[in-house]
Order: structure tokens, then C-alpha cells, then sequence
């Protein structure tokens, strides 16, 4: 039986790629395990290996090809005896997909989501800090990021980035590609796997005066820093009387990925924005990206940043201006609306920005809050809003138990009681640990029906 | 409070150990440079004699003020007396220079006078007072001077030693030739973030000196009971870190251990262990009775060990100062001391509008 070699996967939900190279030609003999192919996207390069022994019979992509899609059979093993043109011509769409031979952890975890909304058509900021007229650049999150990371290393030396593999290896996630060629090893340091000790380690040279940025491979590996983070680095300047404090940004990606179970999906925007001392960003467009951690990494106090993982590979409008350095602790409106007010920030603004778009054909226009910073909390936008609707709809991935939504319910409750005409309520990941299964997951996190229905609620429609 | 926090100290020995071992797997076949030494004594000078003698006095009377303090209800919280280790911080401060830094943990106060911050503004601080040096929002375990270069004051058992590594790292980044010196105990020794902190200081050649103060009790638990290897100068083994160690209740030995060492950090070597073998007279904080060890075992210490005993012998023997000296200056002392005490009890409290400062810059 010919055997048919497919289009792999890098990651669970990747969907297509760039079949960049053979390595066998039609008429090769080879063995399992041989590499045949090299194919990539834009976070990585990852050797096809062949699966069974034989000949290639026939290759059906050429290589340099450019969105090859995922399981498309892109060549065919033939075992003795056999001839190409007995093959079959329509390939088993069932076939097992070609197994890559090594998948490093940061490769398993990095994946976009299968369960969140594709995003609204993302709109050009309307932010008040860039002028209306300004050009716009498409640009990934990932390379806003970049891109923020390399023109503060540019203007101030004692910006530095560390990190484990974010050097030699170009970041798990890719997001420092680039930096260790241009700045340098003494510049972008690659680190032991040992959050601890690094994130102590950049709070100590935060103290001494140098401009840290310490990136976690995910935050869910920073709760093995969690101590420095808030019993070093948030604590310090009161502690010394304003003497002292950790001028450091802790960045990576945050919150839920795809199909990584409990240990690797944490949100944790409500966990740093307890603490006094910790500003909290986590943007969602690239242009917030980059202009928020251009401000962080001027800004000195430490904080917290937070990024995810399914919205590094979308592309957003990014002002093109020399300098883009946007307020921390300012939320924007990223969808004006006069019937309810959706807050949310991150990712959720995914789902957020979708709802609003079904529910303005359905006749409902909801005003869409982006926080962009968790801490400080730019209550006085919410409000502002909430005012004007007199309903209110939080939506984040984190748990909901003690969550950013809950904090925005208190706030209302608080100061905007008497403008509100229906209770806020709150969507939020479920109460449970992430589980694995595809369909257990999607279940665990918020969805845009679940958004919707939040706000037929508030505003009494059916 | 304290019980609780020494007990999670005791519970990670196990993970340090687990470290530690991961830490073996990479190590080269270097020879171990660890030693435990009793190397000829550098005799010091009269003048050094002198300060030292001074210098330890200063961190003793003060002390014992704060204890007395502590007793009357003018400090609060936590206070971890240092009477008895003296020489570790004298003999180290006299190895450094201008411009080098020093960090440690909680029982900090004698570090602060070492490195010559003001007592006034210490024992402020103890009282929880504006003129305090952290104007009383940090007290007894969190005070800082970034002018004389001390970096705290760190609450958490061995926070400060990655703390630590990072201000080393700030002077491999910049390179100067300051060195850092990171003080920690033989409890903390046992922390997993000290063995992460001394992989990379290693690997990164950062110029650290770990100074860990073997007092013998991580608050009420023994070396014997805590620690599977009491050798804590050899902890860096695993690392190619090299250790030494050295009778810390002599302050020429200390201060000769210390000069090898800053030698070392400043040529660009990486880091280095120095252990003390000190002790602490007093309780692991105020309210520890110290019922897991007996008085003799205290008195034989302060008997035949007391390292301000040791100088004050040697400059009454070596006839460079009489008796009548040494008592003016210990009334020079204990007047700079009741200064401190007068004015923390006299400066007032913080304003209440001081609580909402300094969360942010």
C-alpha cells in the first residue's frame, strides 16, 4: 500500500504552512525516521520525518510552496514492487498525520486557540493619543512586541531582556527575535530553566538602577517567582520609604493557550492586580502592545504584562510613528454603543468585539471597553460608559471567584449604583481547573453566545 | 508568625536538595577549590584594632538598646537581635571599598551600622517613627540606604540572595569592579533559590560574594537537624563556586577571608562562599525563650569566643590602649546609642497621610 506523507501540524490548531524544502527527491530510498522535508511557519521550522520505509513515489508540493494546508498530502512512499502509478489519486484524508520528531515543550503549548472567536475585524485604534490621519502599519502582536523590546534597548543601554530561550533560540514564542543579533549576548541573556532565582536575580538589578525585562515562558511558570515579583519587586519602594524601588517588567504570555491542560492556562490579571505596588497591562491589539510596553519598560515602577499566546500571530493597525508610547492606566473604547456597556481587555476582547458585532445586526449596539491596564483601573471610562448605557457586561478568561469582573461589579455597585437599570453581570472561565479535552476546554472557557446572552439579559431582550 | 515562616524554611530543604542534585548533573570535572581553613591570622594594626573594637561595640550597645527597647514596647513586630556575630559584618565591611554593595536578611541592624548608616534613623525605624529610614513604613527587617549602599533588609529567609545576585549582576553589566556582598543564614542556606542563584552566578562570572552566617539554628532548628551537608561552605561545589571557611568570632580572620575574597570578585573570577562560623547570643527574635539549646552552651560562647572580648584583649595585652581608654570609648558608644534611643522615641509618628505614599514612583 502506498503511503501517503501529509502536511504536519507544528501545533494543535496550526492550519497551514510553508513547505520550505526537500531533503529526498522522487526515486530515494528511505527509512523511518529520516528527515524528507523541512517545512515552517513564522514561529518555527520542523523537520518532516518519513514514517515508513520504501521509495518516494511521488512529490506533489514543490518546495518554497507557501500555505500548504495541514494534512494535505504533499508526497507518497512506495513499498517494493510497488509503482506511482498504481497509487491511489485521492490520499486518505484520514491518515495519521506525520509525527515531527521532537516537539519541544514551548512548541507543544504554543497554538492558537480552537475555541476562541477569530477576532472582530480589528479596528484602527481610535486612540487618543494618536492623531486621526496617522498611518497605519499591519503588524502581528509578536512583532509589536518585538518591535517595542528593540527601539527601548535602542534608546536607553540599561534596557535589557532575560529569559530562558529568549537568545540563542529567538523566544519560545519568538517574541525577542532578532534582539540577541542586534544588541548582543550581554544584552539578551538566556537563562537556567529557574524562575526563582532569574526573576530575584532581575529585581536585584531593577534595584541597583538597571531597566529589566524578565520573560516567563508562560506565567504559569512565574508562580515559582511569584515571591520576588510581589515580596521584592511591588513592596520595596514602600518598604524604603521611597527610597528604592524595581523599575522591572515581567512580561509573556498569560491565560488559557490550546489544549494544555490546568498547569498551562492560567489567567492570572486578577492574581497581580491585588497587589499594591504592581501595575497591571494586558493589552489585546498590537498597536496596545507595543505602545503600552514601550511605556512599561519607561515606567518605574514594576509591572506586570501580560500577553497571550493565541493573539501573537494576529495582525492589528499599528500607528506608524517614530515614538509610539500610549498611558498606562487609560482604557479605551474600541467600539462606541449606546445600549450596554461590554468591558473587557486581553483576549476577551475577542469575544467581546464579536458579540457586539451580532448583537448590533440583532439591533442591540453595545459600547465595547478595552481596560488595557488591570492596575491602575480606569473605573472613570467604565463608568463614563455605564452611565450612558446603564448596563454593564465584564468579560475576561480568568476564574471568576475574586475576578477582574467582580472588581468591576464592586466598582459600579459603588460609585455608578444609581445609573445602572439591571445588574452587572459577569462572564469569566468556568470554575474548574482547564481541563485537556477539546470539548471539556472549549466548555471551560467564555464564549461569545454566553456574551451575547449576558447581554439580552441586562438589557431585557430576548 | 515566625514559627510558620522558619517551618516552610524546613519543609523546602528537601526541594533545595532536589536542586541542588540537578545542579550536579552539569558540573564539570573541576576540582573542588572549597577548603575549610585556618589560615594564619592577619594581625591587624592599632587603628584597626581600634575600629574594630569600636565598630563592634557600637552594633552591641545598640542592640542591647533595641532588646531594651523591644521590652518596654517601643519596637514592635519582629526584631532579630545580631549580639554575638559582630565580627562577621566589621571584619567583612573593612574588606570593601566605597561603592560596594551589601545586602542581607532580616537581622539586619547590624549590617546598617557596619555600613555606616546613621543610628538615629535605624533605631527610628525600629520605633516606627517618620525619621526612621524608611520612615517607619518598614521596620525592624526592611530598611534601606541607597547612599551608603545597603540594600535591605529582606523578610523573606534567602530572598535576599538572589536579590543579591542581581546587584552583582548590575556591576558585571555595567562593568565596574564593585563587588556585592549577600549575607544569609545557615537556615536559608538551605533555600532552593540560593542554589539557583549560584548556577548563574557561576555560569555568568558575577562578581558575589555569598556570606552565609552559620549562628548554628535556623530560629530554633540545629544545623544537625536542618542541613544533610553542614559543611555550607562546600554548598557551591555543585557549581565550580569556590568556599571558604573561616572563625567568624575573630575579626582579623573574617576581614582576611574578606580582602581573598573581594580579590577574587574583582579580577573578574565569579563568585565566592565564605562561611562564618559565628553564633548568636540572643534568641532567634524577641519572643524565642532559646529552650533548644542550654545556657552553658551560650555562656561557654560568650566566655571564651566573644569577639569583642578577643580585640579588646588583644589592645589591652598589646598595650595599645588602657583600660580607661577602652571604657571612653564604649561611653562615646553608649552615648551615640542613647542618642538613637532619645531620638526614636521623641521623633514622631508618620502622617497619616504617609500611608498612600510611595506604592508608586
Amino acid at each position: 500500500m502506498p503511503i501517503d506523507i501529509l502536511m504536519p501540524a507544528l501545533s494543535p490548531t496550526m492550519e497551514e504552512g510553508t513547505l520550505s524544502k526537500w531533503l529526498k527527491k522522487e526515486g530515494d530510498a528511505v527509512s523511518s525516521g529520516d528527515v524528507i522535508a523541512e517545512i515552517e511557519t513564522d514561529k518555527a521550522t520542523m523537520e518532516v520525518e518519513s514514517i515508513d520505509e520504501g521509495t518516494i513515489g511521488k512529490i506533489f508540493v514543490a518546495e518554497g510552496t507557501e500555505n500548504v494546508k495541514v494534512n494535505a498530502r504533499i508526497a507518497v512512499i512506495l513499498e517494493d514492487g510497488e509503482s506511482a502509478d498504481a497509487m491511489s489519486e485521492a490520499g486518505s484524508a484520514t491518515a495519521s498525520v506525520e509525527k515531527t520528531a521532537e516537539q519541544p515543550e514551548e512548541e507543544q503549548i504554543q497554538a492558537s486557540a480552537p475555541v476562541a472567536a477569530q477576532a472582530a475585524e480589528p479596528e484602527a485604534p481610535s486612540d487618543p493619543e494618536v492623531p486621526a490621519g496617522t498611518p497605519m502599519v499591519s503588524t502581528t502582536v509578536r512583532e509589536a512586541l518585538r518591535d517595542a523590546m528593540a527601539e527601548e534597548m535602542r534608546r536607553d543601554g540599561d534596557v535589557f531582556v532575560m529569559g530562558e530561550e529568549v537568545a540563542e533560540y529567538q523566544g519560545a514564542y519568538k517574541i525577542t527575535q532578532g534582539l540577541l543579533q542586534e544588541f548582543g549576548a550581554d544584552r539578551v541573556i538566556d537563562t537556567p530553566i529557574t524562575e526563582h532565582g532569574f526573576a530575584g536575580l532581575g529585581v536585584g538589578a531593577a534595584m541597583a538602577g538597571l531597566r529589566p525585562i524578565v520573560e516567563f515562558m508562560t506565567f504559569n511558570f512565574a508562580m515559582q517567582a511569584i515571591d520576588h515579583i510581589i515580596n521584592s519587586a511591588a513592596k520595596t519602594l514602600y518598604m524604603s520609604g521611597g527610597q528604592m524601588g524595581a523599575p522591572i517588567v515581567f512580561r509573556g504570555p498569560n491565560g488559557a493557550a490550546a489544549r494544555v491542560g490546568a498547569q498551562h492556562s492560567q489567567d492570572y490579571a486578577a492574581w497581580y492586580s491585588n497587589v499594591p505596588g504592581l501595575k497591571v497591562v494586558m493589552p489585546y491589539s498590537a498597536a496596545d502592545a507595543k505602545g503600552l510596553l514601550k511605556a512599561a519598560i519607561r515606567d518605574p515602577n514594576p509591572i506586570i504584562f501580560l500577553e497571550n499566546e493565541i493573539l501573537y500571530g494576529q495582525s492589528f493597525d499599528v500607528p506608524d510613528v517614530e515614538d509610539l508610547v500610549l498611558p498606562i492606566g487609560k482604557a479605551r473604547i474600541a467600539r462606541a454603543g449606546s445600549d450596554v456597556t461590554i468591558v473587557s481587555f486581553g483576549i476577551g476582547m475577542t469575544y467581546a468585539l464579536k458579540a457586539a458585532e451580532e448583537l448590533s445586526a440583532m439591533g442591540v449596539e453595545a459600547e465595547v471597553v478595552d481596560l488595557r491596564t488591570i492596575r491602575p483601573m480606569d473605573v472613570d471610562t467604565i463608568i463614563k460608559s455605564v452611565k450612558k448605557t446603564g448596563r454593564c457586561v465584564a468579560v475576561e478568561e480568568g476564574f471568576p471567584q475574586s475576578g477582574v469582573g467582580s472588581e468591576i461589579v464592586a466598582q459600579l455597585m459603588e460609585k455608578a449604583f444609581d445609573f445602572l437599570d439591571a445588574p452587572v453581570l459577569r462572564i469569566c472561565g468556568k470554575d474548574v481547573p482547564m481541563p485537556y479535552a477539546a470539548n471539556l476546554e472549549k466548555l471551560a472557557l467564555p464564549n461569545v453566545g454566553e456574551v451575547i446572552d449576558a447581554v439580552k439579559a441586562v438589557t431585557y431582550t430576548d | 508568625m515566625a514559627a510558620a515562616k522558619q517551618s516552610t524554611t524546613r519543609a523546602k530543604t528537601s526541594a533545595a536538595r532536589a536542586s541542588g542534585s540537578r545542579g550536579a548533573a552539569t558540573s564539570t570535572s573541576r576540582k573542588t577549590r572549597s577548603k575549610s581553613t585556618k589560615p594564619a591570622v592577619a594581625e591587624f594594626t592599632k587603628d584597626q584594632e581600634l575600629k574594630a573594637f569600636r565598630d563592634m561595640l557600637l552594633i552591641r550597645r545598640f542592640e542591647e538598646k533595641a532588646g531594651q527597647l523591644y521590652g518596654m514596647g517601643l519596637i514592635g513586630g519582629f526584631c532579630h537581635l545580631y549580639i554575638g556575630q559582630e565580627a562577621v559584618v566589621i571584619g567583612m565591611q573593612m574588606a570593601i571599598d566605597e561603592g560596594d554593595q551589601v545586602i542581607t536578611g532580616y537581622r539586619d541592624h547590624g549590617h546598617m551600622l557596619a555600613c555606616g548608616m546613621d543610628p538615629k534613623g535605624v533605631m527610628a525605624e525600629l520605633t516606627g517613627r517618620i525619621g526612621g529610614y524608611s520612615r517607619g513604613k518598614g521596620g525592624s527587617m526592611h530598611m534601606f540606604s541607597k547612599e551608603k549602599n545597603f540594600y535591605g533588609g529582606h523578610g523573606i529567609v534567602a530572598g535576599q540572595v538572589s536579590l543579591g545576585t542581581g546587584l552583582a549582576f548590575s556591576n558585571h553589566y555595567r562593568k565596574n569592579d564593585r563587588v556585592t556582598l549577600t549575607y544569609f543564614g545557615d537556615g536559608a542556606a538551605n533555600q532552593g533559590q540560593v542554589y539557583e542563584s549560584l548556577n548563574m552566578a557561576e555560569l555568568w562570572k558575577l562578581p558575589c560574594i555569598y556570606i552565609i552566617e552559620n549562628n548554628r539554628y535556623a530560629m530554633g532548628t540545629s544545623v544537625a537537624r536542618s542541613s544533610s551537608q553542614p559543611d555550607f561552605y562546600r554548598r557551591g561545589e555543585s557549581f565550580g563556586v569556590p568556599g571558604k571557611q573561616v572563625d567568624g568570632m575573630d575579626v582579623r580572620s573574617v576581614k582576611a577571608l574578606g580582602d581573598e575574597a573581594v580579590t577574587w570578585c574583582r579580577a573578574g573570577k565569579g563568585p565566592m562562599i565564605l562561611e562564618m562560623l559565628t553564633y548568636r547570643y540572643r534568641g532567634h527574635s524577641m519572643s524565642d525563650p532559646a529552650k533548644y539549646r542550654s545556657k552553658e552552651e551560650v555562656q561557654k560562647m560568650r566566655d571564651e569566643q566573644d569577639p569583642i572580648e578577643q580585640v579588646r584583649k588583644r589592645l589591652l595585652e598589646k598595650d595599645w590602649a588602657k583600660e580607661d581608654e577602652l571604657k571612653e570609648i564604649d561611653k562615646e558608644v553608649r552615648s551615640i546609642v542613647a542618642e538613637s534611643a532619645e531620638f526614636a522615641q521623641a521623633n514622631p509618628e508618620p502622617d497619616a497621610s504617609e500611608l498612600w505614599t510611595d506604592i508608586y514612583r
